[in-house]
């Protein structure tokens, strides 16, 4: 559906994006993730017509975003980043307004509001001015207008920044119910929210891709830890841990107090050593209080792919 | 069309429009007040004397009224002008609404339209000056049409030029400044005819926003004046869609 081929924008000097490819399908939903400045923002707008590239070509559903800029925007639903509306206008007039400039025929735009209020539930503030609505709700009206007009494509650019923890998950469901129905890039840094809604997930730093994979993949592939809370002598404890086959590494993090200390072992790739680590502590005559395993986050991942990028 | 009916909908759902149309009626009233004050004694004088010319009173009320309330409009213009473009380009929303299926020329010419339109209110509450006029008077129904006509010529060459400095910053501060500055420079440009030379001189009167309208509060309709003002608007229109489309080019 997104076909993003060789792709470079030079702003003066500055390499804003350096040669990037990828392809999103049908029906799925990208999370699209780097720090701020990688940029994320440059691609999108390339992919809604802002700007054109400085080489390389992006195509939806086979069209060229710049040679053929109206058909793309047709099928295209965009909320830009900081959500940019009019906040002089009543939420539903704004929306219809949306959908007479997007094409939706005029016995057909009223319904077609009625039908995006529903699905992002805006019908509370459907009267109110967009300027004085709560940031939720301005968030939630962004997306309403990108999703009206039924578009197969939707780019939503850090949708939910700025939003109070209860909102994050009800755009995160809204986004979620989209999947199989409509192609999205969902652009973000915040990682949860991308291994929690996409099926795949392309990392990009300082302008180049530097990971492409699902979030499942992508935690996979780092050796796997364990988190250990045991009552003893440190020094002991972490020199007899690192003697045990399988681990590569042994570090003190934590002291909760009442003579314990938190350990992170770490493991070699596929070997499973809780079973031996349990067993050395407790035949050592240490109390093991605590011991889970903790697959690396998707964060730990980023952070490692970013920091790599930088060594 | 849409944009149409959201600008319009921006200028009198906020104090835009009305603090605009309030001040130039204001000013307005003010100056045809006056004239046809002055004018009424000035008749009365004339009556006790037999040899007196006959007073004129298309030459003495309306012409200065019309020749002032292009210069009101000088100042107020700018005013309804300033914030098409560069509110947009400040909040962020072009970049939204370039998203959308719209070619920039219907969002220019959306925006330009709405403007027209607030305009021609404006124009249109004036003409109960010449209708009280009409009632107490015998003045020439003619000169009145071509100084409207002037006058809205003359308005949407304003707008146009008003339009594309908007476009081309985000401040509307800057965008109201520029473009009364560069209208102001438009008007007074043919004052440089006395030291330019003649070939010279001839080309700056030519270029003249006020030069092309003294000619239509008296009446004339010539069709150098209705060409200049509408290429001049078509030119800033222009030069606007280029300078919206100029981020599509410039790769």
């Amino acid at each position: 559906m997104i076909e993003i081929k060789n792709l470079t924008k030079r702003f003066g000097g500055l390499t804003a994006i350096n040669n990037i490819s990828f392809h999103v399908a049908h029906g799925e939903i990208l999370g699209f993730l780097g720090p701020n400045g990688a940029g994320k923002t440059t691609t999108i707008r390339i992919l809604t017509g802002f700007f054109p590239p400085t080489s390389g070509s992006a195509k939806v559903d086979g069209l060229d975003v710049f040679d053929d800029s109206l058909e793309v925007r047709k099928r295209l639903g965009y909320l830009p980043e900081n959500v940019p509306l009019y906040n002089d206008m009543r939420v539903s007039s704004y929306l219809g307004f949306a959908a007479s400039l997007k094409g939706v025929p005029k016995e057909r735009g009223e319904k077609e509001v009625d039908r995006v209020i529903n699905t992002c539930g805006l019908q509370p503030v459907r009267d109110r001015f967009i300027g004085k609505i709560s940031k939720g709700f301005r968030q939630r009206v962004g997306i309403a207008q990108a999703i009206i007009g039924d578009p197969d494509v939707l780019i939503l650019d850090e949708p939910t920044v700025g939003l109070d923890p209860k909102q994050i998950i009800e755009i995160r469901e809204l986004i979620r119910s989209f999947s199989g129905q409509k192609t999205v890039i969902l652009s973000s840094h915040i990682l949860p929210e991308v291994s929690m809604t996409c099926g795949r997930v392309v990392i990009i730093n300082e302008g180049r891709i530097v990971a492409e994979d699902t979030p499942e993949n992508l935690t996979g592939k780092d050796s796997s830890r364990v988190m250990l809370e045991i009552e003893g002598p440190d020094k002991e404890i972490v020199e007899k841990l690192r003697t045990l086959h399988g681990v590569t590494n042994v570090s003190v993090d934590a002291y909760p107090g009442g003579g314990s200390s938190r350990y992170t072992v770490e493991m070699e790739k596929g070997k499973d050593v809780r079973g031996l680590l349990a067993q050395s502590v407790v035949e050592s005559g240490w109390r093991l209080l605590e011991m889970r395993s903790s697959k690396p986050s998707l964060e730990d991942v980023f952070i490692r792919l970013v920091t790599e990028e930088v060594e | 069309m849409a944009v149409v009916r959201r600008e319009l909908y921006v200028y009198f759902s906020s104090p835009i429009a009305y603090v605009v149309l309030t001040i130039f009626l204001l000013l307005c009233g003010y100056f045809f007040y006056s004239a046809f004050a002055y004018f009424s004694i000035v008749s009365m004088q004339t009556m006790r004397m037999p040899y007196a010319a006959g007073i004129n009173v298309n030459e003495m009320v309306l012409e200065p009224l019309f020749s002032n309330m292009s210069v009101i409009m000088l100042l107020v213009m700018p005013l309804l002008t300033m914030r098409l473009f560069a509110e947009e380009k400040r909040s962020g929303t072009l970049e939204l609404i370039l998203s959308y299926p719209v070619r920039e020329i219907e969002l220019l010419l959306g925006k330009f339209a709405a403007c027209l339109l607030v305009f021609c209110l404006m124009l249109a509450l004036t003409g109960l000056y010449p209708l009280l006029i009409l009632i107490y008077a015998k003045p020439d129904i003619g000169p009145i049409i071509t100084a409207y006509l002037g006058l809205f010529l003359l308005g949407s060459a304003f707008i146009a030029l008003g339009i594309m400095v908007s476009s081309t910053t985000e401040n509307q501060i800057i965008a109201a400044a520029i473009s009364f500055g560069a209208l102001l420079m438009f008007w007074l440009i043919g004052w440089g005819q006395s030291f330019a030379g003649s070939g010279l001189g001839k080309i700056l009167v030519h270029l003249s926003l006020l030069e092309h309208f003294d000619r239509f509060t008296k009446g004339l309709i010539d069709t150098r004046d209705i060409v200049y003002y509408i290429s001049f608007s078509l030119f800033f229109l222009f030069l606007t869609l280029r300078s919206l489309e100029s981020k599509r080019w410039r790769g």
